[in-house]
């Protein structure tokens, strides 16, 4: 995958512009694992990213008859992902079904405030300081922009590899439509709709969730997924506080090699060639560590972070269906009522009877849902890890290498007293 | 035990006279013995000495009941002998054997030499121990874990026997070199000295290929001279009169050969100050000092040294911070942190001070390390009269350096100074930027720890038992990096960040040595004056004619004359001597920082391989997830 991009970022103040063009080819790091069903396939091979804006290039390849072309590419943006999952979730026919949980926004946050900050530091950074920081930098607006792709990427393909879901009217609308969606945005109105709405949600799960649920199943999955849920959270938080530091660290490095490079630039001792040996290895350390937190962060944080929404998508599941469950007891209730009173005892039978449809139909496919979520969690966990595992021994392989390398040229003399030392440890 | 407290009681309890006719029947014992083979006759020796000891200990504690004194007697001796026996066998199995090794690969492999070098291995340990004796109160524990340490560094103590071997090889081809070595004992009671040591075992190898072309001075930071057997340990007791003998051995050596091994050692909290023990090893000699007396000694020769122009190396600062807190705080890590973080900066400075030529020659730095008990060095405290003037003294001296206006006349000098401030500049700001590296390390560890413990509680919720168990590995994994990051972080800071600090100080040294020269440029300048002064009375006198107060111009002249010649050669020689310590001074450093540097990669290469093993153990617990 290729993805290219065109960032402008300004700082207004300090008049700190730079704009960055990339054509990188991706590794194809998903994190979810999906059934190789070749009668729809997605990808986003391109992207473009224009301030925050990303525009994302859609492609399909299809053997549906319900498209009208086998090959075909729209453009779209973030809000138009957003508006896509939202229908889904307010589709009643999916009830019953783990919505995949939509992307996250993209977020240019964090090196967006590096970027001011290097504005601010302009005047007291030397030159080359100040160009490592910018290519820090960059590596920066690359990495969050793969991220963003990747987790787009992947809300698409796990929509099209669903029996049910890849099928959704709207959803085939968003991959054929070639003209922008223009998707309204949420109106203040409806922003508090939402917010009101997630409330009641909330409020309702505590009401009903002190009903005991009559499967067995399903009141298992409930304690686990609330269980899990949590630790989940947590260890994502953990993870990201973890990567963040460990980019610090690589940071460090940076200023460090630079001062190195500029005391080495005054020396005239024999020391001048070590210390410029010394800079160039952090240098390059500074790679590999700044790639160790990154290959952490999107094999480790993002996985947690997708499963962590993922099960709230399953946990909205299980809401529903704990909804369902009340609603048919209410409608029972109502039932007992109108017989009692013998009035309007066809209708309360046949919402009653609506009701327990319902309540069945979600159960069977909630049960098929979770199921077949916990067996893709376990596999997507088991490639994450591995992937990770593999890549952190890479870059300490390559730390060592740049090490003994470093050491080894420092001195022919110390060679020797650096084997003995080695062997005797 | 029951025995070292009585012992200990006879060595330290200071009376010299007493102890002193004691102790002299064994000194010609052992001061013979170096040119025998310990190897050919180990149980003459081990006879001859203990007994002689004894009996020697027998007269010095006379005021001790006889009962008292023979009990001990009987049992040491039978310790002694049957740990010299194993000790001798367990030299001749482990350290002989690296020796004849090395030794004759260094063409020097004599036979009365090894056997001195066993021999002073063997002093080593018995002295160490006494003074577990003397310490023994507080350090009861400590010293359990001196052994068990000891213990694992053996097989590189022999090493740097042989290694001792090398440079008294080297002092016999030119013997007016002095060797300044240093034997660090790191067994204090402040932790995580473990990964230091083999930090210092790396440096002694080191610093021996380095060193032994040339024959200018050498420190080396040995390996811990005691390397007790196990067995040998138990019974240092018995030959504690030794270090006395030891002693006065010295000073009939020290005329040909000395032998410089300083370290700092065992930094305890004593009332309210940090003690420290340092070492005169070979012809061990070891005495208590607080942390002002190793002010005072630099107050005393920058005194002496500063104005002549040499640099003279300044000692770690005081932190009232700390030093409170080691204070007040009992076992906080930060306050072991700071002891040992100050233990490792005074023996760096003392090390400065032995490896200078001159410095090494003076009086006070030589009390310093022999005397017994050293005038209490009052003038370092920080709020005191003396630290008052002292800093008046500053402040004039900063006006004056401000008002003084030197054309100078030698590029050299403007340039070397303008390097050195800029050098300044330069390594402040990199010592900032280790220490955020230290920081964010050392929060990384923080978060990393932070992780495992969320991943392990994941793990335990998560339902599938393959996947369960892979992530409370990850844990596991996580948790192991916890603990590399934490070492690589004191290792950023006690490498790096350190060397960094010492030379900022150092930077200060020399700029003060510029400043001297340049005090003595403005006195030779003001005596020119002076002349110039009196030059101009005589001719007014010459003109208003009075013979009287002619003569007595004339003299001044002449006085004058006298002074500003005097002057322009002390000028010369402050410049001249400047100069030398400034090259000096940047030989050291590139070497120092060249050592440095090689260690710190050394622990980065070193943690790169032990995060390969960890995650390497991780993947097939990540492939068993089914």
């Amino acid at each position: 995958m290729i993805i290219s991009g065109l960032f402008k970022f300004s700082c207004l103040y300090k008049k700190v512009n730079f704009v960055l063009f990339f054509v990188v080819d991706q590794l194809r790091s998903v994190s979810v694992d999906l059934n190789n069903d070749s009668s729809l396939l997605i990808d986003i091979p391109d992207a473009l990213c224009e301030r925050d804006k990303v525009k994302f290039t859609v492609h399909t390849k299809t053997t549906l008859n319900s498209f009208q072309k086998p090959d075909f590419s729209v453009s779209r943006q973030h809000e138009d992902f957003i508006w896509l999952h939202d229908t889904l979730v307010e589709t009643e026919e999916y009830a019953g079904l783990i919505i995949p949980p939509a992307p996250p926004k993209p977020d240019f946050e964090s090196p967006r405030e590096k970027m001011h900050k290097l504005g601010e530091g302009e005047a007291t950074m030397t030159k080359e300081e100040y160009t490592k920081m910018k290519q820090e930098l960059e590596a920066e607006y690359l990495a969050v922009f793969k991220k963003t792709v990747q987790v787009h990427e992947i809300f698409l393909q796990r929509l099209s590899s669903h029996p049910n879901l890849s099928k959704d009217r709207n959803f085939q609308i968003f991959l054929e439509y070639d003209q922008d969606l223009s998707v309204r945005r949420k109106n203040a109105k409806e922003m508090f709709g939402g917010f009101f709405k997630n409330m009641v949600k909330s409020a309702d799960e505590v009401l009903i969730s002190g009903i005991k649920d009559v499967d067995e199943f399903f009141e298992q999955e409930k304690t686990f997924l609330l269980d899990y849920f949590s630790k989940i959270k947590d260890s994502t938080a953990k993870a990201e506080k973890m990567t963040r530091s460990h980019k610090n660290v690589a940071d460090d490095y940076i200023h460090i090699s630079a001062t190195l490079n500029s005391i080495a630039a005054d020396d005239n001792t024999a020391l001048k060639q070590h210390l410029e040996k010394f800079a160039e290895l952090l240098e390059k350390l500074r790679k590999v560590e700044g790639r160790v937190a990154s290959d952490q962060e999107l094999k480790l944080t993002e996985l947690l972070r997708y499963y962590m929404r993922d099960i709230q998508a399953a946990k909205d599941l299980l809401y529903r269906r704990a909804r369902a469950l009340a609603d048919y007891e209410n409608s029972n209730k109502a039932l007992d009522k109108a017989r009692l009173k013998s009035k309007d005892v066809a209708q309360a039978e046949e919402n009653q009877k609506q009701c327990l449809l319902k309540f069945d139909k979600l159960s069977e496919s909630g049960k098929k849902e979770l199921t077949s979520f916990k067996g893709r969690r376990v596999v997507a966990f088991r490639k994450n890890l591995i992937e990770m595992a593999e890549l952190e021994i890479k870059h300490a392989k390559q730390c060592v290498i740049l090490h003994s390398t470093c050491i080894d040229l420092m001195d022919s003399s110390f060679i020797f007293a650096v084997v003995q030392v080695r062997g005797r440890r | 035990m029951h025995f070292p407290s009585v012992f200990s009681s006879s060595t330290a309890s200071p009376l010299p006279t007493l102890s002193d006719s004691a102790m002299d029947p064994p000194l010609p014992v052992s001061s013979s013995e170096p040119p025998k083979d310990i190897f050919s006759e180990p149980p003459a020796d081990t006879f001859k000495d203990p007994l002689n000891k004894t009996s020697a200990e027998k007269a010095a504690s006379g005021g001790l009941s006889k009962a008292q004194a023979a009990v001990p007697v009987k049992v040491a001796a039978d310790e002694e002998l049957d740990d010299l026996f194993s000790d001798s066998l367990g030299e001749s199995g482990a350290a002989p054997v690296t020796d004849a090794k090395i030794a004759p690969l260094l063409d020097l492999g004599e036979e009365p030499q090894k056997s001195d070098v066993i021999k002073k291995d063997g002093n080593a340990d018995l002295f160490k121990e006494p003074l577990g004796a003397m310490t023994k109160k507080p350090q009861g524990s400590l010293f359990t874990e001196a052994k068990s340490e000891a213990k694992a560094a053996r097989p590189e103590q022999s090493n740097s026997a042989a290694a001792d071997l090398f440079t008294e090889e080297a002092f016999t081809v030119t013997p007016v070199v002095a060797a300044a070595k240093s034997s660090v004992n790191t067994s204090s009671k402040t932790n995580g000295l473990h990964s230091d040591e083999e930090d210092l075992f790396a440096e002694a190898t080191v610093e021996l290929s380095l060193d032994s072309p040339h024959n200018d001075r050498r420190k080396r930071e040995a390996a811990k001279p005691s390397a007790p057997a196990p067995s040998l340990s138990a019974s240092a007791s018995t030959s504690k009169p030794q270090p006395k003998t030891l002693e006065e051995l010295e000073e009939e050596e020290k005329e040909d050969t000395f032998d410089l091994n300083i370290s700092v050692t065992n930094p305890e909290k004593v009332g309210k100050s940090t003690t420290s023990l340092s070492m005169f090893r070979s012809k061990q000699f070891t005495v208590r000092r607080r942390f002002s007396d190793f002010l005072g000694l630099y107050e005393k020769l920058s005194e002496k040294h500063a104005q002549n122009g040499y640099i003279v190396p300044p000692p770690p600062e005081k932190s009232i911070l700390g030093m409170t807190k080691v204070k007040v705080g009992k076992e906080d890590p930060s306050s072991a942190e700071f002891v040992e973080r100050r233990r490792a900066a005074l023996e760096r400075y003392l090390h400065r001070v032995v490896s200078h030529p001159s410095l090494l020659q003076d009086p006070d730095v030589r009390e310093f390390l022999e005397k017994e008990e050293l005038p209490r060095a009052v003038s370092t405290q920080a709020l005191s009269g003396a630290g008052f003037l002292k800093m008046i003294n500053k402040a004039t001296d900063a006006v004056s350096k401000m008002t003084i206006k030197m054309n100078e006349s030698d590029v050299w000098f403007e340039e070397k100074l303008q390097e050195v401030e800029s050098e300044d500049q330069q390594l402040r700001k990199l010592h900032a930027m280790v220490e955020s590296l230290v920081n964010h390390r050392k929060e990384l560890s923080v978060n990393t720890a932070m992780f495992a413990k969320s991943v392990a509680m994941l793990g335990s919720s998560e339902d599938n038992t393959a996947l369960s168990r892979a992530l409370s590995q990850l844990a596991e994994v996580e948790d192991r990096i916890e603990q590399l990051h934490q070492d690589q972080a004191s290792n950023d800071f006690f490498i790096f960040a350190e060397l960094l600090a010492d030379y900022i100080r150092l930077l200060g040294a020399v700029r003060a040595c510029f400043d001297q020269r340049m005090k003595a440029w403005q006195r030779w300048q003001d005596a020119q004056n002076m002349l110039q002064k009196k030059r101009e009375t005589e001719a007014k006198l010459l003109w208003a004619n009075k013979p009287d107060k002619l003569q007595q111009a004339k003299d001044e002249i002449v006085e004058w004359e006298a002074k500003v010649s005097q002057y322009e050669r002390e000028f010369e020689r402050v410049s001249a001597t400047v100069r030398k310590e400034v090259i000096r001074f940047e030989k050291e450093k590139s070497r120092d920082f060249k050592k440095q540097i090689i260690r710190y990669l050394e622990s980065l290469l070193q943690s790169q391989q032990q995060l390969i093993k960890y995650w390497e153990a991780f993947l097939p617990e990540a492939k068993a997830i089914a």
